[in-house]
């Protein structure tokens, strides 16, 4: 069954991918970070072995021809649609805050974001 | 009636012989009873689903119209939000989570009268196959308790094999309803991308999730969605498709049906039991007079790598909004610590091993450098998977194959998350290209003197329920795999169970 542009001639996969090169520990802390997952050095090797196989094996996806291919986002193509512009009711502010964990009066509790460290 | 479908309940309440207090009050009991022992269902809404129960019985008491499920019993998978009780998508991260507000099918099935009486366990956010990632310990399959129920949704099928409730919702973002009815041997119907509303599901894979129906027929299946589909403002991605009556169109046989079986589908690594049914079940087929066409979907190989860049990339940007500020778990704050010090504890002790590993993942995937050989290629081969199917149905009505290559594997069977992922390979590419397919039962395999189900698959196009559901009846009327009741916990009910006892064919 073709697959290709216009239904012509099927994509033949490539002779071989190359495995990609395992994840490093740099690579996987700084993965960690920009994750916002605080692990330990038993999970960063855990995860850098793991993560690995995975990508070994997504690698397959190298064996496909997909040029000039446009990368479909949704399943279902479909275009913005918009709401009337009409006002009604919304949550009250105690049911918003009432699964938060640290509420100082009608606002939520957070550590001082410019602390040494913190931040962006 | 712990075995009664959930139109064959509805009558009974409807014409009086039993009422819906007596329903509900009755699964309610059985849960009590035996889900100590399958861990099936997280939390019971006992005093609100009888309230709504006893109005129910009121309303048609006075004559009054009370709803196409009226007093029908459904529990939900524990990612489906409701303002009442919790909702903890079986993680520590959300163990204390309330919504406040309810889901669309919530609303949707309160409207038509159904009860929802709790919530089901599932794998932390969605993600595993079977249910062994839920932070609050595995669900086991009623047909045989040393084994998975399959997953993510592995609670809603367990639940429904094991009588707990006619019907349950799940969700299925690359198989999670699909393969856990395979494994426990219900109906799972994962429906069309945008067919129901994601309105109040908790977002893991937002181009891939979809609520869904758990079910022991076909026909509740129908009736099931019925209620759920449709438009919705409140889920910008929900269809401007109208919604067929799935139910009046159920029992006539698809004329000139041709099933596509592709030989992907037909592999050799699928356990020798699986490939049995799958075979018995094209000749059953054929023996109904449809035509059987083999058909080549080469692309089948590629869905586990497309859909483990997909998944993950969406799921590591749906996830970081837990950040343990507004709602969630929260590490103890340290006094010298900042503010991205303390999301990275919260979360860190707040998800399991499984969601960190795909958050992980798919942050990889997304990060410099990486997007274009990772996530673009993947959404490149997504259209080449989605013109393969659209081929495919070209020439047939329905492709069937296997819904799982094997039958319920025992707890702790698969602990390496690459072998766990390959479960899912005749699943992902339904929720990769958007179609429909619904999974339904196709036999048994014999293991270690016991009897675990086996699951047959069925797809039609996007917007298709219609075929597909029609195709699956005509397969449970002949074959009737589906009227085998799981040995667990025996035919309770009592005798109100006594009016309904007999099975419709």
């Amino acid at each position: 069954m073709a697959h290709g542009e216009s239904g012509s001639a099927p994509r033949v996969p490539l002779p071989s991918a190359p495995m990609p090169e395992p994840l490093s520990t740099r690579q996987v802390e700084h993965v960690a970070r920009l994750a916002r997952l605080r692990l330990t050095p038993e999970q960063i090797e855990q995860f850098r072995s793991q993560l690995s196989a995975v990508l070994g094996h997504i690698a397959k996806l190298e064996e496909l021809d997909v040029e000039g291919i446009e990368p479909m986002t949704q399943p279902i193509e479909m275009v913005n649609r918009l709401g009337n512009d009409e006002v009604s009711p919304a949550m009250s502010l105690a049911d918003l805050l009432r699964n938060a964990p640290m509420v100082e009066g009608d606002f939520l509790a957070v550590p001082k974001v410019l602390a040494d460290g913190g931040g962006a | 009636m712990s075995r009664a479908t959930a139109l064959e309940v509805r009558d009974a309440i409807a014409s009086r012989r039993t009422t819906a207090v007596e329903t509900v009050g009755a699964a309610l009991a059985r849960i009590a009873e035996h889900n100590p022992a399958i861990h099936a269902v997280r939390e019971t809404y006992p005093e609100r689903a009888l309230e709504r129960a006893a109005a129910v019985d009121r309303t048609i008491a006075s004559g009054g119209a009370a709803g196409f499920l009226a007093g029908v019993p459904i529990l939900l998978k524990d990612n489906i939000v409701t303002s009442y009780g919790k909702t903890t998508c079986s993680s520590k991260f959300l163990e204390n989570y309330e919504s406040p507000y309810d889901a669309t099918v919530v609303t949707r099935l309160e409207a038509a009268g159904a009860i929802i009486i709790g919530k089901t366990y599932c794998d932390e956010f969605a993600m595993g196959s079977s249910t062994e990632n839920c932070a609050f310990g595995p669900t086991r399959n009623p047909w045989a308790l040393d084994r998975v129920p399959g997953g993510s949704s592995g609670g809603s099928a367990a639940a429904v094999a094991a009588g707990f409730a006619p019907i349950a919702l799940g969700s299925d973002t690359g198989g999670s309803i699909r393969q856990p009815a395979a494994l426990c041997g219900v109906v799972g119907l994962k429906p069309t991308q945008g067919r129901v509303s994601r309105s109040g599901l908790v977002a893991f894979g937002s181009s891939l999730d979809q609520i869904g129906p758990f079910t022991r027929t076909v026909t509740d299946a129908a009736a099931l969605l019925e209620v759920i589909a449709g438009l919705d403002p409140h889920d910008s991605t929900s269809a401007e498709v109208g919604v067929s009556d799935y139910l009046a169109h159920l029992e006539e046989p698809v004329r000139d049906l041709v099933i596509g079986v592709p030989t992907q589908y037909l592999s050799a690594s699928n356990d020798a039991s699986v490939a049995e049914a799958i075979s018995v079940a094209i000749e059953t087929y054929r023996a109904m007079g449809a035509k059987i066409e083999s058909i080549d979907l080469p692309l089948t190989d590629y869905g586990i790598s497309t859909y483990y860049v997909i998944a993950p990339a969406e799921a590591s940007s749906n996830l970081a909004r837990f950040d343990g500020i507004r709602y969630g778990r929260r590490a103890t704050p340290r006094p010298d610590e900042g503010l991205e010090e303390l999301y990275a504890r919260s979360r860190a002790e707040g998800f399991g091993p499984e969601v960190q590993r795909r958050i992980m993942l798919g942050t990889y995937m997304l990060s410099a450098g990486y997007y274009d050989a990772y996530y673009k290629r993947a959404l490149q081969v997504r259209r080449l998977i989605l013109r393969e199917f659209e081929a495919a149905f070209s020439r047939c009505h329905v492709l069937l194959g296997p819904t799982s290559p094997m039958p319920a594997f025992p707890l702790g069977g698969r602990s390496d998350p690459l072998s766990m992922y390959l479960c899912d390979v005749y699943t992902v590419n339904t929720n990769i290209a958007g179609i429909c397919g619904i999974s339904i039962p196709a036999g048994f395999a014999a293991v270690e003197g016991r009897s675990l189900p086996i699951g047959m698959q069925l797809q039609a196009r996007a917007f298709d329920e219609s075929t597909l559901l029609r195709v699956a009846r005509m397969f449970e009327k002949a074959t009737q795999f589906h009227t085998r009741v799981c040995p667990f916990g025996g035919p309770a009910g009592g005798s109100s169970s006594a009016p309904l006892a007999g099975r419709r064919g």
